[in-house]
């Protein structure tokens, strides 16, 4: 994707990596949680047009050991997904927070991203995990 | 199961080797056990290369015995005509060292535990049987013989002690410089070794589909030292829970609890075959009208294999449908890291359960396509 306003990445507690660019977010989950998860084997990523809010289960990820839900961390639109993962799941090992990403948020409250972590928070936070 | 403070669990003799491995422990059938080491698709995929060692001694090994008369002419005719009453299986025409995969039923006939019942090799020791039963479900078992064969058969229970398995094409090769034994054996086949002042079980069995060995070991230097020896060798790793059940999961095997239970008889989990043609004629055993009814009229509902035919993996409790119908259920899936891809096993309604049969797999609300299989999804290495 091509990007040409100014962006920043944000954390959740679920371990999703959430890059603001405007009023997108595109968003997966970070190499932390790819790396507990162990040999990712399928990724459901939502339906385009589907809306969630902040908090909804929004895809699962699946590893050999389990299936694990990841949540919407902004609530809003999903506006694209990738494609990619149905064929080559493990690109959520390999590039977890660049060609492992899920989808584009569209998303409707601003103040939401105010409650997302900054990296720094994100690597004090997976030191109590 | 439930989860369980991880400080009243019980911890295998191994606990520290697991640690010193770097395996991560969580708690499993009462004890704190090690999940995976290095990670379940690596592990899996080297057991089935190579050889894995697993701690099974959470599991319940015991030792039945006659409380008099042990080593007497029909003595094992003796113990045999006892433990018949809880299984369906021929005991009695076990050859010295021959074991079988058995089940124990209620009276209804419904699964109450698998079980592997051996016969001693040694002369002197007939009329004493190795029984393996599952660790979620060893105190249980072990009332229950006690309470049915308690007057004239003693049970030592062993779970004390060290069990490993050793699986995969290597096995043999590793484990043949400590104990010559091993080669001699075929699958299913028990010997009992006198070493350094103490008694050894090895059986050429396992839970893999791969050739392999379950090894019973004192609980102290010695045995440590054995289990050691055998993660020394380059050919060997230790190998986690999970890669365990996906081993078995590909193996078409049945895990307790999941697979079957106390709701289903052997001909519906599709282990008539455990039931030897003597038994059958005797109808000697618990439940045995239903099961013999069942055999001769089909059940209503059959235990098969199923392949996803999408990518995703349809996991346990995942719903199976035809014709927008629910015609069954999932009881283990997941991942088959040898097959690359999902693999399942399930009930389904016995009309459906030719191999081929299309169904469709209810994962998370969505249909997604699958077929009934033929277990299992590899081609078992046992030696035979």
């Amino acid at each position: 994707m091509t990007h040409f306003t100014q962006q920043s990445t944000f954390y959740t507690e679920d371990h999703e990596w959430v890059t603001v660019h405007g009023d997108l977010a595109t968003v997966g989950i970070t190499k932390f949680a790819a790396d507990q998860l162990g040999d990712v084997v399928f990724v459901e990523v939502p339906e385009v047009g589907k809306t969630f809010k902040k908090g909804d289960e929004m895809a699962v990820v699946e590893s050999v050991k389990a299936a694990s839900d990841v949540y919407a961390p902004l609530s809003g639109e999903i506006i694209d997904t990738n494609g990619d993962l149905a064929d080559a799941p493990e690109k959520v090992n390999e590039h977890p927070e660049s060609e492992g990403w899920f989808c584009v948020i569209k998303f409707s409250d601003g103040a939401e991203t105010k409650n997302l972590m900054d990296k720094d928070a994100y690597l004090e936070f997976c030191k109590g995990q | 199961m439930a989860e369980q403070a991880i400080d009243t669990l019980r911890k295998t003799p191994l606990h520290a080797i697991h640690e010193e491995m770097g395996g991560k422990m969580v708690p499993f059938a009462g004890y704190e056990m090690p999940v995976q080491f290095e990670g379940v698709k690596p592990e899996h995929l080297w057991t089935r290369e190579h050889a894995g060692l697993f701690d099974v001694s959470h599991m319940g090994p015991c030792f039945l015995y006659l409380k008099e008369g042990l080593g007497e002419p029909g003595a094992h005719e003796k113990i045999s005509a006892l433990i018949e009453r809880l299984v369906p299986s021929a005991i009695a025409t076990l050859k010295p060292g021959q074991g079988r995969l058995t089940v124990l039923l209620n009276d209804e006939g419904g699964i109450l535990d698998d079980l592997i019942i051996t016969r001693m090799p040694d002369e002197n020791l007939a009329g004493m049987l190795y029984i393996v039963v599952n660790g979620a479900v060893k105190q249980e078992d072990w009332a229950l013989i006690r309470e049915k064969l308690g007057d004239e058969a003693e049970l030592q229970t062993a779970d004390d002690r060290i069990l490993v398995a050793l699986q995969g094409p290597e096995a043999e090769a590793v484990l043949s410089p400590h104990f010559p034994e091993a080669s001699e054996l075929s699958f299913m086949r028990c010997a009992h070794v006198q070493k350094d002042g103490e008694r050894y079980m090895v059986s050429r069995c396992g839970y893999t589909g791969e050739d392999g060995f379950e090894l019973l070991l004192p609980a102290n230097e010695t045995g440590l030292a054995y289990v050691r020896g055998l993660l020394a060798d380059e050919r060997v790793k230790p190998i986690g829970l999970g890669a365990r059940d996906s081993l078995r999961l590909e193996a078409g095997l049945c895990l307790y609890g999941h697979d079957m239970d106390a709701s289903r008889t052997p001909v519906e989990a599709d282990l008539q075959w455990v039931i030897q043609k003597s038994r059958r004629e005797r109808a000697d055993f618990p439940g045995a009208d239903r099961i013999l009814k069942q055999i001769a009229d089909g059940p209503a509902e059959k235990r098969v294999g199923i392949l996803p035919l999408e990518r995703a993996p349809a996991r346990e409790g995942t719903e199976i449908h035809v014709d927008g119908e629910k015609v069954g259920m999932v009881t283990s899936g997941g991942f088959g890291p040898s097959t690359d891809g999902p693999v399942a096993m399930g009930y389904v309604r016995a009309d459906l359960a030719k191999a081929g049969t299309k169904i469709d797999l209810m994962v998370r609300g969505k249909a997604r396509a699958g077929e009934v299989a033929d277990l299992p999804f590899v081609k078992p290495n046992y030696k035979r």
